[in-house]
């Protein structure tokens, strides 16, 4: 009892005016109660850098891409498809191990190792980067009809069904076999095969959500097909496209060996992973050579593994079931 | 079920026509030193263009067609140019098919023997060293071109145990690298979609009824998880044997095993385009016999998929 007479008896010390004044509606204090500093794009980073190896080589990539762009441009860097002429000898310097001179050693015609394995990076992480655009593109595209339009559903899914039947590798070597060799015709190749299963699997997932309230409702209050696909779907889409996206890269350079070994590849004077690799495995059988082989299986195998990782470690962050 | 099964067989068939259509008509754009073989050098344009009308280059594509099918139902493939001159590529195919198809299924049925118990007990020690191990070694697979861990393998572990670098039929040892190699990729890849699905499974609310119950841990993994997570992964037997066809054509280059893989590289490399041409036929009827094989298996497997149009549900 003796605690509520308390408070009676401070109760004229505690009031004042303020308290009787009428509350003014405020449209500004009003939006902030509904507001909450979460931010998607925030909150993806934020868990991405939970994952230190995934950042450790994040960090790699953007170093090995930014070297190999300013490479060429460095002091002492020797053209990546010259023949050095031995001075002493007077013919080509071939097969040099790796000294101050030649940092990587020579191959078997004297050209400079170390400038040709970053040559070659740039031309494989080129073909990778524009198949991989490409594929996001024609696949979200192709993948949004597909989903969304009733009419194109069971042409399109026939298509598929045969599409999906052939061996992708069978196409890599059908086209290039036809086509003549060179970049365009690489990325060619690897495009015609590449966006299938983007498609299908944008499809599924516009399938998923395209009959969502919030999409009917947005239908009903005569939304234009372009604007829900671009506005209310695509959006959701974003991380799982860039997954993808991060591990077309790997699969593309892949390819691309896969092309040059059995004898579709790039032409010589145009160095790239693949043709390096090929050109080092010839080689294979002497072990003083071997280091023509190594290095650029090793670049290579940091790369693609890297965007692998990147990818898969980007996929679980911009997931925001793992966001606090 | 038999609704089912003619729907998809049919399906099958008509993709076969249309592949095969796309590739005959693709073949005729390639150049055409590929069907005149050494002997386009001593010709006059006059002799190379009355030759290729002999050859029935000349003709409308539709006549072409014409002729490919009704010699394809005749088991005709055309004859070979510069990888053999004048020899039937059906005779050239049939002396190496058996290689592939024997390598090809020894490794997919590694890989399963493999891959199938690692994903299960990855699963188990989920987090621990084992799980990791397993991870790293299912990352470097996938994310690494084959040709190049397939070239350190045969270069290194050969030298390791010993083991003769090229393939000999008569001796069983050398057939060792070539098989593992193969398997490597299907079995990085059973492991990760078993533990994936296990994983997945293990999450679900009827085990922690299970575990409540008093379900002895043996019992749950064996009776219920695992037959459930089964289920998903008939459908990856299917990518598994093309992934093979891939395999296949480094690993019987490498090691020099006289398959359709090896084959095919020679082929391409001496521009031999009737070979090319019967290859890709083979290769892509395989991959379609793997693919309804897998629609198959899974079919049989989960009994919601029998329930076409044609029954009704009970």
């Amino acid at each position: 009892m003796g605690l509520y007479s308390e408070e009676i008896t401070n109760i004229s010390e505690k009031s004042n005016e303020k308290l009787f004044e009428f509350a003014v509606v405020d449209e500004k204090k009003a939006e902030e109660t509904g507001y909450s500093n979460y931010s998607y794009w925030r909150s993806t980073w934020k868990s991405f850098l939970k994952n230190r190896l995934a950042v450790f080589l994040l960090i790699l990539v953007c170093t090995i891409v930014a070297f190999v762009i300013i490479q060429p441009y460095l002091p002492y860097q020797k053209s990546p498809t010259e023949i050095y002429i031995d001075e002493q000898t007077s013919s080509q310097a071939r097969n040099i191990a790796p000294n101050s001179e030649f940092w990587f050693g020579t191959n078997s015609i004297g050209q400079d190792l170390w400038s040709r394995i970053w040559a070659g990076t740039r031309t494989s992480l080129f073909i990778g980067f524009v198949v991989a655009l490409v594929e996001v593109i024609v696949g979200i595209t192709i993948g949004a009809l597909w989903g969304f339009s009733r009419k194109l559903e069971t042409p399109i899914t026939q298509a598929y069904n045969i599409v999906e039947n052939i061996p992708t590798t069978i196409v890599l070597i059908l086209m290039s076999y036809i086509l003549r060799p060179s970049i365009s015709t690489i990325i060619i190749a690897m495009c015609i095969t590449g966006w299938v299963e983007m498609a299908r699997f944008i499809r599924n997932q516009i399938v998923i959500l395209r009959d969502r309230e919030y999409n009917l409702a947005s239908k009903c209050l005569g939304t234009p097909s372009y604007r829900i696909i671009l506005k209310n779907l695509l959006p959701y889409l974003i991380s799982v496209i860039m997954l993808r996206m991060s591990l077309a890269i790997p699969f593309a350079i892949g390819a691309e060996v896969f092309l040059t070994y059995i004898g579709l590849g790039l032409p010589i004077s145009e160095p790239s992973l693949g043709n390096l690799i090929n050109e080092g495995r010839v080689l294979m059988m002497s072990p003083d050579l071997r280091y023509q082989l190594i290095f650029p299986s090793i670049v290579l195998s940091i790369i693609t593994i890297s965007f692998y990782i990147i990818g898969n470690a980007f996929a679980d962050a911009a997931d925001p079931k793992n966001h606090v | 079920m038999l609704w089912y099964l003619g729907k998809r067989l049919l399906q099958s068939v008509v993709t076969l026509f249309i592949i095969v259509t796309i590739v005959f008509s693709l073949l005729r754009l390639m150049p055409e030193e590929g069907y005149l073989g050494a002997a386009a050098e001593k010709m006059t344009p006059e002799q190379q263009e009355v030759y290729l009308t002999n050859l029935g280059l000349r003709d409308p594509l539709i006549v072409q067609l014409g002729h490919f099918y009704g010699d394809l139902l005749q088991g005709d493939l055309g004859t070979s140019v510069t990888y053999r001159t004048d020899v039937p590529v059906k005779t050239i195919i049939a002396e190496k098919i058996m290689y592939s198809i024997l390598f090809g299924l020894g490794a997919v049925a590694l890989s399963l023997l493999v891959g199938v118990p690692l994903g299960i007990l990855m699963a188990q020690m989920k987090g621990r060293w084992l799980d990791r191990l397993g991870t790293g070694y299912i990352v470097f697979v996938v994310a690494v071109p084959a040709a190049v861990y397939y070239i350190f393998i045969q270069m290194y572990v050969t030298d390791l145990f010993n083991l003769p670098m090229l393939f000999d039929e008569y001796n069983p040892v050398s057939w060792l690298l070539p098989l593992t190699s193969m398997a490597l990729a299907p079995t990085a890849s059973y492991a990760m979609w078993m533990r994936r699905y296990m994983v997945d499974e293990l999450n679900k609310d009827y085990i922690k009824l299970a575990r409540a119950k008093g379900v002895k841990e043996r019992t749950l993994m064996f009776k219920h998880v695992m037959r459930n997570a089964f289920i998903p992964m008939a459908q990856y037997l299917p990518a598994t044997i093309l992934f093979t066809i891939t395999g296949s054509i480094y690993i019987e280059s490498l090691y020099s095993i006289p398959g359709m893989g090896g084959l095919l590289v020679d082929a391409i490399q001496r521009q031999d385009n009737s070979v090319v041409q019967g290859l890709v036929l083979i290769f892509s009827s395989l991959g379609i016999i793997g693919l309804f094989l897998g629609d198959l298996a899974m079919a049989l497997v989960d009994p919601r998929i029998k329930l076409g149009k044609g029954e009704s549900v009970r």
